[in-house]
């Protein structure tokens, strides 16, 4: 009797009584079909997407917390924008708690999957993808939390973005793992956020693999407190297709990893190569601004043990030629400005080799500065505690399920 | 005998209706219980917002209303309404949003084309319901008999009266919100006591339906004097009518930082010489929203020039770029002092 109630309370637990599965299929009328279920689902229903190609001419949205959006695989369900006529995105999330799964979005003409004011939200085996390959003419960005609390991106697949292939902005508890970002101008970025572990990526063919950035007049700013670690920083080489005007833009072709503003960012266990400007870059904010809350210097910034090799050896830096006859015919893997707020700056392991611009004060210009060999303190050795970092364990735990 | 009575009384209603139904095409009031209950009434007729819909007419107790400062939606004819119900009253809160009791609803049809070739294409309606507001779209048919909710939205063929063939877009149930919502609660946009005209204030307060016509209210210059009115005045109302909906804090666009409420006072906010964030190839390559002196260095200018998704603004509610709306921001950025 007892095992009985057991057993059937686990089953209420396991199953919300009314939560629904919805299916669309693909074929005519898939937009208003779709959009009709998006808008009438209720919290813990699962909307199934059926395998084929949904021709979409218009963004779709999903305003309902809990809901469950799931395709038949990233390579199976495609939603197709090829023919979008309007809205800035392919697909809006505005409610929290929202799983989005094992489907594709192709050719966005503004940004592929974005969530706003969206916590606790899960990104997992989705791809976007721009199929005519890196052009500005393609979306910003791929894959695209922002305002969240509680980010979860595992699995998904990005490329061709014209900003960020995975871009995560002013959000907090964030974790991004198991992806790759490919061929975009930035491959995964983290901005103005706080909390966030970036693990387990690739990043490949980006013109900047992985980038940290604090900006200024923002209404949320203040970054910090990211790892990046046990990522492939592979051959990013891509030549910057960004439209000007953006920040990415005046990001140089061949960056590995790069830290502008921020404060603890720590950078271990990666493997970084076959970057043609630098490995790792850790700069202050370069531009002019008002915003009198912004810090635009690098502060502790840690690069523990990591594997650097093959890293500038063209880098796209005035005067490259005489600093690579200077440094042997590469750059060191690790880049810094020289620019610290106090004694916070920059700490790198032993045996990691680095150069400075030798500037002191953010937005100096370049040709002022006095370029030398890298020298900072090492890592303090302190153990850290990482447990308030990276998305909820509950948001790991909802794709066991 | 009672039985006898109360069928005759029916009858006599019956008989009653069928009658005023001739002489004035029946006018049995806007539903209450429609408004504020009815999860998501199917037709626009279950309201009885009006006594005529396919003319527009509206019912006892539903009142047209003007902005001086419109939003624009490709040239569409717009035809606004208000309903507060009987012995209710709007609150006045001087030049911001009248604050509507529960039981009101706000009505919008867009139309196209003049006069007998007048075609409505879609209605849309906020309900303020006792947990909040609701925002339903309604597309009418071509017989012009009835309008039905559109959840999904919709497209339709249009001649603009600039003489563009488009494919106009009804939005769906969720893009409603996407403009009209401010910390994720849906709220009204245009009925704010700055773009409301005094006489017509002075009115609904006569009529007992608004407290008070106080200061701040009536303070937006009417479109229509655009060419003679200070181009800054203009153009930051226009943005403030066109574009601060999703570009505050709270709102859609709260993340890129851009504030263009006519309140805000800090120029970097308002675009002068901030930098664009999430903009991707909405930039055109230009580097801030606002470059003083210089409108073809200007993103917002950029954006508004556009139809193309993804660079064009705003993101909604438009397929054609408003070219007086644009030569008035273009005014107002070439006049500025330059640094």
């Amino acid at each position: 009797m007892i095992r009985l109630l057991a057993c059937a309370s686990a089953l209420a637990l396991a199953a919300p009584a009314l939560a629904e599965t919805i299916t669309v299929e693909a074929g005519e009328g898939a937009q208003e079909r779709l959009q009709e279920a998006l808008i009438l689902a209720e919290p813990g229903d699962e909307i199934v997407l059926g395998a084929g190609r949904f021709m979409l001419m218009d963004g779709l949205s999903l305003d309902v917390d809990g809901v469950t959006v799931r395709g038949a695989g990233m390579d199976a369900t495609i939603l197709d924008f090829s023919d979008q006529q309007g809205a800035g995105e392919g697909f809006l999330i505005t409610s929290d708690d929202v799983t989005v799964r094992d489907f594709a979005l192709e050719n966005p003409k503004g940004d592929g999957l974005k969530s706003k004011g969206a916590d606790n939200i899960v990104y997992y085996r989705v791809r976007v993808t721009w199929t005519d390959g890196p052009k500005p003419t393609n979306g910003a960005y791929g894959v695209y939390p922002v305002e969240s609390t509680g980010v979860l991106v595992d699995g998904v697949k990005v490329s061709g973005a014209s900003d960020a292939g995975i871009y995560v902005g002013q959000s907090s508890k964030i974790t991004v793992r198991n992806s790759i970002a490919e061929a975009n101008v930035a491959g995964i970025e983290i901005e103005n956020s706080r909390d966030a572990i970036v693990e387990n990526n690739i990043a490949t063919r980006n013109t900047g693999g992985i980038l940290v950035f604090d900006l200024p007049d923002l209404p949320v700013m203040g970054g910090g407190n990211v790892i990046i670690r046990r990522n492939l920083v592979v051959a990013n080489d891509e030549p910057n297709f960004a439209p000007p005007g953006n920040i990415v833009a005046s990001v140089r072709r061949g960056t590995g990893i790069l830290v502008m503003a921020n404060e603890d960012v720590f950078i271990e266990g990666n493997v970084v190569t076959d970057n043609p400007t630098a490995g790792a870059m850790i700069i202050a904010y370069t531009q002019p601004f008002e915003d009198t809350r912004y810090n635009p210097y690098a502060r502790n910034v840690v690069i523990g043990d990591n594997v650097f090799a093959d890293n500038g050896r063209d880098p796209q830096i005035d005067g490259a030629e005489l600093l690579l006859a200077a440094f042997g015919g590469a750059l060191p893997p690790v880049m810094w400005d020289g620019i610290a707020q106090g004694e916070s700056g920059l700490r790198v392991a032993p045996r990691t080799p680095g150069w400075t611009l030798g500037l002191s004060t953010p937005g100096q210009d370049l040709a002022t500065g006095t370029p030398g060999p890298l020298s900072v303190p090492e890592p303090l050795g302190t153990a850290r505690d990482d447990s308030a970092i990276g998305a909820p364990a509950a948001l790991m735990e909802r794709l066991t399920r | 005998m009672t039985r006898g009575l109360a069928l005759f009384g029916a009858a006599a209603i019956a008989l009653a209706g069928s009658i005023s139904a001739q002489s004035q095409k029946a006018a049995p009031g806007v539903s209450d219980v429609a408004v504020l209950e009815t999860p998501l009434p199917r037709t626009l007729g279950e309201f009885g917002f009006f006594s005529d819909a396919s003319r527009q007419i509206p019912a006892a107790g539903v009142i047209p209303y003007e902005l001086n400062v419109p939003l624009y939606s490709d040239g569409a004819d717009k035809l606004r309404f208000l309903y507060v119900p009987k012995g209710k009253q709007a609150v006045s809160m001087g030049p911001d949003l009248l604050e509507f009791p529960v039981g009101s609803a706000l009505i919008k049809t867009f139309a196209f084309g003049e006069g007998d070739a007048r075609r409505l294409i879609e209605t849309r309606v906020m309900l303020h319901r006792a947990d909040g507001w609701l925002a339903l779209p309604y597309q009418w048919n071509a017989e012009q008999t009835e309008a039905r909710l559109a959840l999904a939205g919709a497209r339709v063929p249009v001649t603009t009266p600039g003489g563009e063939e488009i494919s106009y877009r009804v939005p769906n149930k969720n893009q409603c919100k996407e403009c009209h919502s401010i910390d994720g609660t849906v709220v009204p946009i245009g009925p704010k006591g700055r773009n409301l005209s005094g006489e017509w204030l002075g009115r609904l307060h006569d009529a007992g339906v608004l407290d008070a016509v106080d200061d701040g209210m009536d303070t937006m210059t009417n479109w229509s004097a655009r060419d003679t009115t200070p181009p800054a005045q203009m153009a930051r109302a226009y943005l403030d009518v066109n574009c601060a909906h999703c570009h505050r804090p709270g709102g859609s666009a709260s993340n890129s930082g851009l504030d263009l409420r006519l309140e805000q006072r800090d120029p970097v906010k308002i675009g002068i010489f901030k930098r664009p964030v999430a903009a991707g190839r909405g930039s055109g390559g230009r580097d801030f929203d606002i470059v003083p002196g210089s409108p073809e260095q200007s993103i917002m200018t950029h954006r508004m020039a556009s139809t193309d998704p993804g660079v064009a603004m705003p993101e909604l509610g438009k397929s054609t770029v408003d070219e007086a709306g644009l030569a008035v921001i273009e005014r107002w950025i070439a006049q500025m002092e330059t640094p």
